[in-house]
């Protein structure tokens, strides 16, 4: 490459500066004269999206970090105070939990990218290994930072993961007990994974610095694989490649704001909206789904050692992809059998990911361990042998050539939607064989869907008048009634609602605690003391409600789990508790119900404690709608619907206003983007 | 290149740069409102009522309001005219005291507990005018909560409260 040139000051201060800390010039030289090859397709522009999704991770985690309390007894509360209280605190944790997944799916389509074009063979070996070390270093920041919101998926993941380093022999024991600072997953636990969580993503930044530095030196790889030759294979890197990025990551954060705003908990599972019970798993645990492939491997082995040690193997491997690939060759384009190989592999690592989402049984046994041995075949026998026997199609003279030549990319469709397959896969499998609930009509469900204010008061009604004998609401306070979005009650009314119960108060000059009538600002008193009492009194101990639709779903199966991502439908917790709340039945002919349990067709497992709590006339309603079971038990869904998302108006409607100005801001910067490029297309 | 293509190049590019920052600004905002006290925290906030009649004449008790320190002095007759008898011209911060007490209510005195310096809390019943004295850098209040000596700049600040009734006051 020809010297480009260089930074020159123009006035005094820069002029003085220069001389001392160079840093406009090093700016300079790497991010605007830098010359980026000029045929570079869109499947570039993820390391500059990475990039900003690393900035984002960072600010919206900072910014959590203000907020949340990392303590076994505060965690999951503060997670959720995040949630209702504080400004925009819904809209932080949605933009990190769903920022995870945006940063692992741009991951590992740089990582594909970066194996379809051969962009790890020499000089590229050092740039390569930088890349497995953040994927190293994103995993398992990622798995600590799903750990802290102290849910029931949370406990057991970090249950499970630190339990993997037990299979180690001898030291496993004393490894485990070293990590956890305790005897089981408890409060140090906690405390170290959060320290870690923050620690971690400015490794990732002080790694990232290196891989871009090492990225400066040997220069960008190119779909033909060839390096530059000549002035006209390179353009500088601003404004070509800069507005280009520009342009795809704001693509890029379309999708990322549907998630944000439409479908937040698509990609998460109900069970962590339990806190973390150590003494119940969760009848099927699964990692989070960019995790799944690496899941299926572990389990694909029957054997402790062997499982962790072919997991840890089938990330290991890919640091030394520049050495088992023998081709000279970089590009897909120009190995035909290598094309057909690669999409063998993506398609085995989907298919890994599709089998790690479901139960470790039978056939899925299986079929992972076929596209394990798959998986490592790939790395140990195909790329081998295939750089020996295949025989190459004839390069380009140079990337002006290649350009001059061909068209711009077309396969980039293909591959979106397999990946869009993949991100569908995450939903976990049905739990034991309970019925289906049948998918209701919510007002609330949807891009634009709205509570219904007499609805969720009526609902109110129902909850006060039945459920909460034996349910608290722990995380609603009486002024939430009132506040913008929910049940419509004016602040008088909140008030009253909350004169009406008795909170315990500040302790007297005697030192005793009476108590008081309850104020706007308190929480929903709970109905028995403690987990014991409750026991006593219920024969179990009947969850909070607070966030219960968002704790409870089902399983809708292929293909409406992928369509309910387009559509925005997440009203599954509702529809199964509508469905719960009116489901009870005679047990079929043969089974018998255990003492002091019940008959329910939607229930998992179906013999639940609690009698049918609803029925016809249970109680009256103010307005004319009639009391029928069916509508008390809509009624008061929507209403704990309102509970567990309270922010959800607010979401939306913020939601359409991201949405129409990222769709004008891409739709500018695509014609800027031709203007910009227009002078260098032609020759 | 001709002019107006020029000109429609060069509204494009300011076009999209605009819109860019204001993306960018408008993303700040979640970021500083988040640092706003949040609903719970504003709730929390809220008035609170305290009961006069077990306070003794010559007492002076502490109680909390949005985290802040408020004494309540049920003073007696002697600080009451000690306070009253003072030529306000002659103070830093003018003030009589019939402007810090509510009318007809001369024996409670209710104030922000917090120094006007740098925000210690100063001890009462302390310094040369048997008011309040505060430890960090040695301002000196009176009885009717009056700087008279030490660098604090103003008298103490008095919250919002009112009478309930002859024994209960709303602080907020």
């Amino acid at each position: 490459m020809s010297g480009h040139p260089t930074y020159q000051p123009q006035n005094a201060f820069m002029k003085w500066m220069e001389a001392r800390l160079p840093i406009a010039g090093l700016i300079y030289s790497s991010f605007v004269v830098y010359p980026t090859p000029r045929n570079l397709n869109y499947w570039w522009t993820f390391g500059g999206i990475l990039t900003f999704m690393l900035a984002v991770q960072l600010v919206t985690g900072i910014v959590l970090a203000m907020h949340y309390t990392p303590h076994v007894d505060h965690a999951f509360n503060s997670v959720e105070h995040i949630m209702r209280d504080v400004n925009y605190g819904w809209l932080l944790r949605y933009v990190h939990a769903n920022g995870a997944s945006m940063f692992f799916l741009a991951a590992y389509i740089h990582m594909f990218r970066g194996m379809y074009y051969g962009s790890y063979k020499e000089p590229r070996e050092v740039l390569w290994i930088l890349g497995v070390i953040l994927l190293l270093l994103m995993i398992m920041t990622g798995f600590m930072g799903y750990v802290l919101p102290w849910g029931q998926m949370s406990f057991w993941a970090a249950t499970v993961i630190t339990n993997l380093f037990s299979a180690i022999p001898i030291f496993g024991d004393p490894i485990v007990t070293w990590l956890w600072g305790g005897y089981s997953v408890g409060n140090p636990t906690l405390n170290r994974f959060y320290s870690l969580h923050y620690l971690l993503p400015f490794v990732i930044v002080g790694v990232v610095v290196l891989h871009v530095w090492a990225l400066h030196v040997v220069g960008q790889n190119n779909p033909a694989g060839i390096e530059p030759r000549q002035e006209s294979d390179t353009v500088a890197f601003t404004p070509y490649a800069t507005i280009k990025d520009g342009f795809f990551l704001t693509v890029f954060l379309i999708l990322f704001a549907w998630f944000v705003f439409y479908v937040p908990n698509y990609l998460g599972h109900p069970d962590n909206y339990i806190p973390a019970n150590p003494a119940v798993t969760p009848t099927h645990i699964v990692p989070e789904w960019y995790y799944l492939p690496f899941y299926a491997i572990l389990r694909a082995v029957p054997n402790k050692l062997g499982g962790v040690a072919l997991l840890g193997a089938s990330i290991v491997i890919l640091a030394f992809l520049p050495w088992l690939d023998t081709s000279k060759v970089r590009s897909a384009r120009y190995r035909p059998r290598y094309r057909f190989f690669f999409w063998l592999f993506f398609a085995a690592c989907v298919g890994l990911g599709w089998l790690g989402s479901k139960p470790a049984e039978g056939v899925y046994v299986y079929a992972a361990r076929v596209l394990t041995t798959y998986y490592f075949a790939h790395f140990l026998v195909v790329l081998p042998l295939l750089g020996r026997y295949e025989r190459t199609l004839p390069l380009p003279n140079s990337i002006t050539d290649d350009v001059l030549k061909r068209g711009s990319a077309a396969a980039v469709i293909a591959f979106a939607v397999a990946l869009a397959g993949l991100v569908g896969l995450s939903s976990p499998a049905a739990a034991a064989e309970a019925d289906t609930p049948p998918k209701l009509r919510w007002s609330f469900a949807g891009p634009f869907g709205k509570f219904d204010r007499a609805q969720l008061q009526r609902g109110f009604k129902v909850y006060r008048e039945v459920c909460q004998t034996c349910h608290g609401l722990a995380l609603l306070s009486f002024r939430n009634l009132a506040q913008p979005g929910g049940p419509g009650f004016t602040t008088a009314q909140a008030q009253a609602v909350a004169g009406e119960y008795d909170v315990p108060g500040e302790p007297d000059d005697q030192g005793e605690v009476k108590e008081r009538k309850g104020r706007l600002a308190d929480r929903f008193p709970p109905p028995f003391k403690n987990d014991n009492q409750a026991r006593a009194r219920y024969n179990g101990v009947p969850p909070d409600l607070s966030v219960i639709i968002k704790a409870r779903g089902y399983e809708r199966g292929f293909p409406w789990f992928i369509l309910d991502l387009f559509t925005g439908y997440q009203e599954h917790g509702a529809d199964y508790m509508a469905a719960l709340l009116t489901g009870y039945a005679d047990p079929p002919a043969g089974t018998n119900a255990p003492p002091g349990t019940f008959y329910n067709k939607y229930f998992p497992g179906h013999f639940l404690a609690m009698p049918a709590p609803l029925s016809d006339n249970r109680i009256t309603y103010d307005d004319d709608t009639k009391p029928t079971a069916d509508q008390l038990a809509r009624d008061v869904t929507a209403f704990l619907a309102w509970a567990a998302e309270p922010h959800m108006e607010a979401r939306k409607r913020i939601g359409l206003q991201v949405m129409i100005f990222l769709i004008v801001f891409a739709g500018l910067l695509y014609f800027t983007k031709k203007k910009v490029w227009k002078s260098v297309e032609a020759h | 290149m001709s002019s107006t293509e020029h000109t429609r190049r060069d509204f494009l590019y300011i076009a999209t740069a605009s819109m860019g920052a204001v993306g960018a600004a408008a993303a700040l905002v979640p970021l500083v409102a988040q640092m706003n006290p949040d609903a719970s925290t504003i709730a929390a906030g809220a008035p609170i009522e305290v009961d006069l009649s077990p306070i003794a004449e010559g007492q002076v008790i502490k109680v909390f309001w949005r985290g802040k320190p408020i004494f309540i002095n049920h003073r007696t007759k002697k600080q009451i005219e000690e306070a009253q008898n003072v030529n306000v011209a002659t103070l830093p911060d003018p003030q009589p005291d019939s402007a810090r007490v509510k009318p007809k209510r001369d024996q409670w005195q209710v104030l922000i507990g917090i120094c006007t310096h740098l925000g210690c809390i100063p001890i009462a019943h302390q310094g040369p005018f048997n008011g309040y004295f505060c430890p960090c850098h040695g301002s000196v209040y009176d009885t009717s909560g009056r700087i008279r000596s030490g660098p604090a700049p103003t008298n103490l600040l008095l919250p919002p409260y009112e009478f309930v009734s002859d024994t209960r006051i709303r602080i907020g």
